[in-house]
């Protein structure tokens, strides 16, 4: 909000670097401004066009939890406060079909299905990259079941889950529990299209469909009218709709929030397979977020599984301990071995208990895996345009007597395209690398270029 | 409530045109509330002229409606029903500003975290209550009266306190930057805690050089003058223009004046006095160890490290963060010199955060360092020649022989800490380390403006961390200095004509914003309090406290706060 605003900023959204030419206080930048489709001056973001496009797909930002549309703003309150048609599911850039329905509800003519790309240069004196982390894909540890198992999830799909304004407005769920409540209503819609669909036999025939499946079923109406048969089979589609959905009513009926929730630290980091690095933020983001389900729900029991618990920022060991104390977080010392499943979808977690020697199982109502801080798949290509390196990690290569600087001078790096760190930390390398590039920028001292 | 609503009629001024912005902040609010019919409910309030519902008030969008309805339909006030004041109150009030309505004239109800995220279990008193804070928040719009925002002057010189790196790295980027730049520090030398430590983790840099680097680039810089053996005695004044008197190795007193400040005064390794049988000689601290390493002093083939003494207590509740790291640098120290040394390692976690720091530790368990787990209920005891760890997985003790046991002490805030936060009204936190404004969005940046921070004075931090922290300072100071004068919400204490000067108001004030001043009038000297409008924060402690209405703080007159009541009690 505050950058959007700032008179200084000028923000480049939807748009990638080109390529960048030059040295430390002159380079030249080029950027191609992809097409998003809609004409970011007119867009009121209103979303009109999001509410009646036909093409429906899942919601990225909720992380496929929820729904999106094939025109869309990643999140409520994106800046700019622009939609973006995603050319590859809108059926107008589809070859042999033809839509249009988000122009014609627009009010501000802001649909342009003609915007093409971009490029724009300009001259800067520093450059500062921000990039971030991806995050580990959990399906490379077959053992734990994400992806298989559809009561594993991600910490950070738990986020949602947690959020009000996610997908199920704060509340706990298993997975298979929400597949059951999302099914409900399509359930109601097909019983009830059945039952309408034997009103015209019954009309035709004044009978009820019953007082005739009784007699149809004595044999009365052998041989007779092909009415007859059609009427007794849409009977009997009706009564299994019917069956199914009372079925998927008892489900619902006797759904409860999930009460045990398990987290299972360093998925995919300090693990040698895969990155030997800590991830730093996860101990922490696994106790945020079971102090909040427990928030959330008196009777949640939360289990955190790990090597060690690393809180250490300021605060954070006070907030472990508040963790155990306030909501009842049992910190297991562990790295958890399997998850599997039993018949009623409910997971278990095996793990050694290492205090008492013997290996155990826990049947848990969701599992939750904190996944690694990954270098982005763009780092390394970004790291050829830019002519700086990365480390043996991935991570962009830093100088060690000056933590910002990349082995190119006037290039900058912070937050967790840097290394995995917390928000805090992230936030105080923002302004550090600011310091240096404005050190390029205005000073002459001989740090200003120092390599 | 007849009664009510005729007297708020009757109140009514023409001029007072009210717009009601009614936000369904997507699900946030409307998923609880039913927004439409809040609407119209605003549509029926004394003074108001126009409503609209929208789906995010603070989009473009929305922002552009509010624009539009100022000038299209002449409205005077404006009043959002929406979310928190403390995030969106400074996007609304500019838009007011864009559309030529004095921003002081606006007004928010909170209607969501205050309301639907509150009350999500009771809908339809939440609804009762959001109507109640409309009507409260339009009342008060009534009688808002424009207000100039304050505007001060800026002195582009800044103050470091502290020498050590993080201190130097903030001196040496603000000089950068054209800053004028005046560094005190205490001791007789530059460099603070880092003087004392060997080799800096985790990439093993020689600490003394990292520290000539620095003074020699501080050193080479005509607008950064360094105050040796001096120290803080006193801090007046406001940011843009803060009076500091420092104390030189004379004792002779001078006077500084700067725009902003930057605390970077470190912290120290904590003694173990009477902890794990400390004794400096064959019970030693890491610090202490740092130093052997040094002087080429250490001897040792058998050594157990026991981490957490001292930290992570009932007495000192935090993990410190850099002795984790520090024991493992150490460790690999002692391999590298003494290579068939054994190095035991007693942890509760072992803190080996992020990316570089967590490689250090597969090294060490490489080159044949062992680590074991400790239980917080049954620590290691440390006798002669011997640590005995109770092993879980054993469930027996093990005796550990060893000539040299390193105890990994927490840092803490250093004597005079507090003394220098009363000094300067900033806040220090329940371990006396200095206490940022925001935990996570504003970590360099203190409560009282113009004074920033960093390093181990916040908390601690390893080298890169103290140094980025420092340069994360600098550019702090750089978004108050580089402005060509500062300006403040007019929203501060005002002392009016039923001031006698009784100065009931001026202990209490917690910014030290008042002040008792004479005057003469008709012939006689009187006394009447005196309020800086820059110290103010508008808290108004002096006007609950003023029995005489002597003292207001604008936007809270009694007036505003009687016609919010009014309408509050209208639903009684």
């Amino acid at each position: 909000m505050d950058v959007g605003r700032h008179p200084n900023i000028d923000l480049l959204a939807y748009s990638e670097v080109e390529s960048v030419e030059g040295e430390a206080g002159d380079f030249r930048v080029t950027v191609r401004k992809k097409p998003r489709y809609v004409d970011e001056s007119k867009c009121t973001g209103c979303g009109a066009c999001a509410e009646k496009c036909p093409t429906v797909t899942s919601d990225e930002y909720n992380l496929g939890l929820g729904k999106a549309k094939a025109i869309y703003k990643y999140f409520a309150q994106g800046i700019p406060s622009a939609y973006t048609i995603d050319a590859n599911l809108c059926r107008n850039f589809q070859a042999g079909k033809k839509c249009g329905v988000c122009q014609k509800v627009c009010q501000a003519g802001a649909i342009d299905y003609k915007q093409e790309a971009k490029t724009l240069e300009f001259p800067v004196g520093a450059v500062i990259v921000a990039t971030g982390y991806e995050l580990f894909d959990a399906r490379r540890i077959p053992e734990y079941g994400y992806g298989r198992i559809p009561n594993v999830i991600t910490a950070l799909e738990f986020e949602r889950f947690l959020s009000a304004s996610g997908p199920t407005h704060g509340h706990v769920h298993r997975v298979t529990d929400l597949a059951v409540q999302e099914a409900l209503p399509e359930a109601e819609k097909t019983c009830q299209k059945a039952f309408k669909g034997l009103e015209r036999f019954e009309k035709q025939f004044e009978m009820t469909s019953d007082a005739f499946y009784e007699r149809y079923e004595s044999g009365e109406f052998k041989g007779g009218d092909e009415d007859y048969e059609k009427w007794a089979a849409a009977v009997r589609a009706a009564r299994k709709a019917k069956d199914e959905l009372e079925e998927l009513r008892r489900k619902a009926e006797s759904i409860e929030a999930a009460h045990r929730l398990a987290f299972i630290q360093c998925v995919g980091s300090r693990d040698i397979r895969f990155n030997k690095y800590c991830s730093g933020f996860c101990c922490m983001h696994a106790i945020k977020e079971a102090i909040i389900a427990r928030e959330h729900d008196r009777d949640a029991q939360v289990y955190i599984f790990g090597m060690d618990i690393r809180a250490v920022g300021k605060g954070f060991e006070e907030y472990r301990n508040r963790g155990a104390h306030e909501a009842g977080i049992h910190y297991v010392r562990s790295r958890v071995a399997e998850v599997t499943e039993e018949r009623d979808h409910t997971p278990v977690v095996w793990y050694e208990d290492t205090k008492e020697r013997v290996v155990r199982r826990m049947p848990v109502d969701l599992v939750i895996l904190s996944t690694a801080c990954q270098p982005s798949a763009s780092a390394k290509p970004l790291a050829d345009l830019l002519g700086i390196e990365l480390n043996e990690f991935g991570f962009f290569k830093t100088l060690s007597h000056l933590p910002l600087d990349t082995t190119k001078p006037g290039i900058f790096i912070c937050g967790c395209a840097h290394s995995p760190m917390d928000i805090p930390e992230s936030v105080a390398q923002a302004s550090s690398a600011a310091a240096r590039a404005a050190q390029v920028l205005s000073g002459s001292g001989t740090m200003r270029l120092a390599s | 409530m007849q009664e009510h609503t005729e007297k708020a009629m009757k109140s009514h001024n023409p001029e007072v045109r009210v717009g009601v912005f009614v936000c369904h902040c997507g699900s946030n609010i409307a998923g609880y509330l039913d927004c439409p019919a809040l609407t119209e409910y605003a549509a029926t309030l004394p003074g108001v002229v126009y409503v609209k519902n929208n789906l995010y008030t603070c989009s473009e969008a929305g922002i552009a409606e509010i624009k539009s309805a100022i000038q299209e339909r002449g409205l005077t006030r404006v009043v959002v029903a929406s979310c928190s004041p403390r995030t969106h109150m400074p996007l609304f009030k500019s838009a007011c500003a864009e559309a030529g309505l004095n921003p002081y004239l606006f007004e928010m109800a909170n209607i969501r975290d205050q309301c639907s995220w509150v009350h999500m279990q009771e809908k339809e008193m939440a609804q009762e209550k959001a109507m109640d804070l409309i009507r409260m928040a339009v009342a008060k719009a009534t009688f808002l009266e424009p207000q100039q925002d304050i505007e001060a002057s800026v002195v582009r010189n800044a103050l470091v306190i502290g020498g050590g790196v993080a201190g130097l790295s903030a001196a040496i980027a603000m000089a950068d930057m054209g800053i004028n730049v005046v560094l005190v520090e205490r001791e007789a030398e530059l460099g603070g805690l880092l003087r004392r430590v060997n080799r800096i983790a985790p990439r093993g840099d020689s600490a003394a050089e990292r520290i000539q680097e620095l003074v020699k680039e501080a050193a080479g810089r005509a607008n950064l003058r360094i105050l040796l053996r001096s120290e803080v005695t006193a801090v007046s004044g406001v940011i843009g223009n803060y009076e500091v008197t420092v104390r030189e190795a004379e004792g002779t007193e001078r006077q500084e004046l700067v725009g902003c400040i930057v605390v970077a005064t470190g912290a120290v390794p904590f003694r173990p006095e009477g902890l794990f049988g400390y004794n400096g000689e064959t019970v030693i601290t890491q610090i202490e160890l740092e130093e052997k390493f040094r002087a080429g002093t250490l001897n040792a083939r058998s050594v157990v490290m026991i981490q957490c003494v001292g930290a992570r207590s009932p007495e000192r509740a935090y993990c410190s963060r850099i002795c984790c790291l520090t024991a493992v640098k150490n460790a690999l120290a002692i391999k590298e010199t003494i290579p068939d040394a054994h190095v035991h390692i007693l942890y509760r976690d072992i803190q080996m955060y992020g990316m570089e720091n967590e490689k250090l530790l597969w090294d060490a368990r490489g080159k044949g360092v062992r680590f074991d787990v400790y239980d917080v209920d049954r620590p290691p005891v440390v006798r002669h020649g011997v640590v005995e760890v109770y092993q879980p997985l054993l469930g027996e003790v093990e005796e550990v022989p060893c000539d040299l046991v390193v105890l990994s002490t927490p840092l803490v805030a250093p004597e005079g800490a507090t003394a220098l936060a009363n000094l300067m009204r900033i806040a220090t936190d329940q371990n006396n380390f200095f206490m940022e404004a925001h935990a996570k969005l504003r970590p360099l940046d203190f409560a009282t403006d113009g004074i920033f921070l960093c390093g181990t004075a916040r908390y601690p931090a390893t080298v890169a961390e103290a140094q980025a922290q420092g340069l994360g300072a600098a550019s702090r100071v750089g978004t108050v200095l580089f402005k060509e004068k500062l300006v403040t919400s007019a929203l501060v204490s005002q002392v009016t004509e039923r001031c006698d000067g009784c100065g009931y108001c001026i202990e209490l004030c917690p910014y030290g914003a008042l002040s008792l001043e004479e005057y003469e009038k008709d012939g006689v000297m009187r006394r009447r309090a005196r309020s800086d409008k820059i110290l103010c924060k508008g808290c108004g402690l002096c006007a609950a406290t003023c029995p005489k209405g002597g003292v207001v703080v604008l936007g809270f007159t009694r007036k505003q706060l009687e016609a919010q009541v009014d309408a509050a009690l209208e639903a009684v």
